[in-house]
C-alpha cells in the first residue's frame, strides 16, 4: 500500500480511536452515565484498555497472512498507545474517584487486593513500552533488546485479563470473551513459531542435501 | 453527606410512576412480540405477558414511622428500580428491570415450616393487612460499595414473627425466595446454588428494624426489588435483604445462605456493614451514592451503615472481624 493511502488512513484512524472517550464525555454532558457514573467510566475505560491491547496484538498475526497486509505494522504503535491511554484514564479513576488522591489508601490497595496488584503490574508494563516506543528508544536501546522488552506486552495482556476476572462476581462469566481472543492471539504465534522452525529445518535438510 | 437537597415533596409524588409503568409495559411488549416474532414461545407464554400489566404496583396506606431515618433525601424512583441485584433475573445491574416482568406475584403464598407451634401458609394479601403498613426510610448500602437511600413500605418482621408462634428452639430464621425455572431462566446461568436463601439470627430477626417489606414511594414493590414480599435490614449489606420470599423456616442451626456458601471468604454469616473490614474486591470504607454526580460520589461508610445506637447492642463482645 502506498505511503500515502497509510498516511490518510492514520488520519482516519486516530479520531475513530477517540470515539470510546467522546461518548463518555458526551453521556457526562448529557447526564446519561447511568445510575453509577464511577462505575461506568471505569468499566468502560477498562474495557477499551484491553480491547485496544488486543487490537494492537492482532496486527502481526493478521499481517502473516498475506505479504500485503504488511503495511498494517505502521498502526501497531499507534493502536498500543491508544490502550496505554485508555490504561491511564482507566487508573485515574481509581486515583481520584475511588481513592480520592489518597496515597495510603492506594497503597494499601495495591497490596492488600489481588486484582489491583494485578491491574496495576499490567499499567506498569504498559508505561515502560510507551516510554520506549519512540524510535530514538529504538536506537538508543537497539532492536534487539527492545524486541525482547516490548515481549512484555503479552504479560501485560494477560495481566490485564486476569484483572478482570478478579474484578468480577462469582458466578459471572463475561471476561470469557476477551479471553478466547487474547488465547487465540497468543496460539497464532505459538503455530507461526512452530511453522517457521519447520521451514527453516526443511532449509536446511535442502541445503545439506 | 449527601448530594442533593432535600425537599420537601412527599416521596409518593417525586417519582413519574406512570413513565415507569408504560416503560414497563412497553418492554413485556416489545419482548412479546420479539419474541413471538422469532417463534421462541417458550419464552413467553401470552399467560405471562398478561402478567406484566396484571403486577401493575397500587397504591399502599402507610402511616408515618419514628423507626424511619430522619434527615436523608430518598434516591430516584427511576434509579432504584433500574440498578440492582437480583441474580434470578439475570447478573447485570440493569437485568432485573428489564426481566422481572415475568414474575407472578399473585397469588403468592409463605409457607412457615420448622419450629413453629404450627406450619401454616399466609397469603399475602392477608399478610398485608396483619399489621398497619408505615413508610421507613433507609440507608441502603451494598456490599459492591455503592449506596442508596430508599424510602420502604413495610412493617416489622416481629409482626409477622409473633403471628408465626416459634417455639423456644427456633434460633435461627431462614429466608427462601421463589425458584422458577419458568419465570426465571437466568438461574441457570449462575453458578449460585438456588433457591436463593438467607438468614438471621433471632433476636436481628426480631429487631425492630427488621423490615418486612411489601413497597417502596407508597406503592407495592416493582417485581425487580422484590415482589411481592422481601425483607431489608438496614445495618446490614444488601444481599442479606432476601426478596421475593415464599417461604421462612425458623431452625435451631444457622441456616445456608447463598453468597456464604458461594464465596465463604467474602460474604459472612453476619455481613453488617462495616468499614473496618475488607473485602478482597470493594474496599468498604468509602460507598458510592448513586446519582450523585461522578466527581463528588464517594462517601464514608458508616458503622452498621449508621444504625449503630439501635443495633450495635446485638453483636455485644462478638469480634465482628472474624464474624463478618
Amino acid at each position: 500500500m502506498p505511503n500515502r493511502f497509510v498516511v490518510a488512513l492514520k488520519w482516519i484512524v486516530f479520531p475513530l480511536c477517540l470515539v470510546p472517550l467522546g461518548v463518555l464525555v458526551d453521556q457526562g454532558f448529557t447526564d446519561s452515565l447511568g445510575p453509577d457514573p464511577v462505575a461506568t467510566i471505569t468499566h468502560q475505560t477498562g474495557f477499551w484498555a484491553l480491547y485496544f491491547l488486543l487490537i494492537s496484538l492482532a496486527i502481526t498475526p493478521i499481517r502473516r497472512f498475506h505479504r500485503r497486509l504488511a503495511w498494517l505494522i505502521r498502526f501497531r504503535r499507534m493502536l498500543g498507545l491508544f490502550a496505554f491511554f485508555y490504561a491511564c484514564l482507566h487508573i485515574t479513576t481509581w486515583i481520584w474517584l475511588f481513592s480520592n488522591f489518597n496515597a495510603h489508601t492506594m497503597a494499601h490497595d495495591v497490596v492488600k487486593r489481588p486484582f489491583i496488584t494485578v491491574g496495576f503490574f499490567a499499567w506498569l508494563i504498559l508505561l515502560a513500552l510507551a516510554a520506549t516506543s519512540t524510535l530514538w528508544a529504538i536506537r538508543k536501546l537497539g532492536g534487539k533488546r527492545w524486541l525482547w522488552l516490548h515481549r512484555a506486552v503479552y504479560v501485560a495482556a494477560i495481566a490485564g485479563v486476569i484483572h478482570y476476572w478478579w474484578i468480577v462476581k462469582t458466578g459471572v462469566r463475561t471476561p470469557w470473551k476477551v479471553t478466547v481472543v487474547l488465547a487465540i492471539l497468543l496460539l497464532a504465534r505459538l503455530v507461526w513459531m512452530v511453522m517457521e522452525s519447520a521451514r527453516k529445518n526443511r532449509v536446511t535438510v535442502a541445503t545439506a542435501a | 453527606m449527601l448530594i442533593r437537597k432535600p425537599s420537601d415533596i412527599p416521596s409518593s409524588e417525586i417519582t413519574s410512576k406512570s413513565d415507569y409503568m408504560n416503560r414497563r409495559q412497553f418492554m413485556a411488549g416489545a419482548a412479546a412480540v420479539g419474541a413471538s416474532a422469532l417463534g421462541a414461545a417458550r419464552l413467553v407464554s401470552p399467560h405471562q405477558s398478561v402478567n406484566a400489566d396484571t403486577s401493575a404496583s397500587a397504591k399502599l396506606t402507610t402511616v408515618p414511622s419514628p423507626l424511619s431515618t430522619a434527615g436523608i433525601t430518598p434516591t430516584s424512583f427511576k434509579d432504584i428500580t433500574t440498578y440492582n441485584n437480583f441474580y434470578e433475573f439475570g447478573t447485570d445491574k440493569s437485568d432485573p428491570a428489564k426481566n422481572a416482568w415475568r414474575l407472578k406475584t399473585r397469588p403468592w403464598t409463605i409457607a412457615i415450616e420448622g419450629n413453629v407451634k404450627e406450619e401454616k401458609t399466609f397469603d399475602i394479601d392477608a399478610l398485608m393487612k396483619l399489621h398497619p403498613i408505615e413508610e421507613r426510610i433507609y440507608r441502603h448500602r451494598c456490599v459492591e460499595a455503592w449506596s442508596m437511600v430508599i424510602p420502604w413500605d413495610g412493617y416489622s418482621l416481629s409482626e409477622f414473627i409473633k403471628a408465626c408462634k416459634p417455639l423456644s428452639t427456633a434460633k435461627y430464621v431462614q429466608f427462601l425466595s421463589l425458584e422458577d425455572i419458568g419465570e426465571e431462566p437466568w438461574i441457570r446461568e449462575s453458578s449460585l446454588h438456588w433457591p436463593y436463601s438467607e438468614g438471621l439470627r433471632m433476636d436481628e430477626a426480631m429487631h425492630p428494624l427488621t423490615l418486612l417489606t411489601f413497597g417502596l414511594y407508597g406503592q407495592t414493590l416493582p417485581n425487580q426489588d422484590g415482589a411481592p414480599v422481601r425483607v431489608v435490614l438496614p445495618w446490614k449489606y444488601g444481599f442479606k435483604s432476601a426478596k421475593s420470599i415464599v417461604k421462612i423456616r425458623f431452625v435451631e442451626n444457622q441456616p445456608r445462605t447463598t453468597w456464604n456458601e458461594s464465596a465463604p471468604k467474602e460474604y459472612g454469616f453476619y455481613s453488617n456493614v462495616n468499614p473496618n473490614v475488607d473485602h478482597p474486591r470493594w474496599s468498604q470504607k468509602t460507598e458510592r451514592v448513586i446519582g450523585a454526580p461522578f466527581w463528588k460520589a464517594s462517601q464514608p461508610t458508616l458503622m452498621f451503615n449508621g444504625y449503630g445506637d439501635q443495633v450495635a447492642s446485638l453483636y455485644k463482645g462478638m469480634d465482628l472481624r472474624t464474624n463478618f
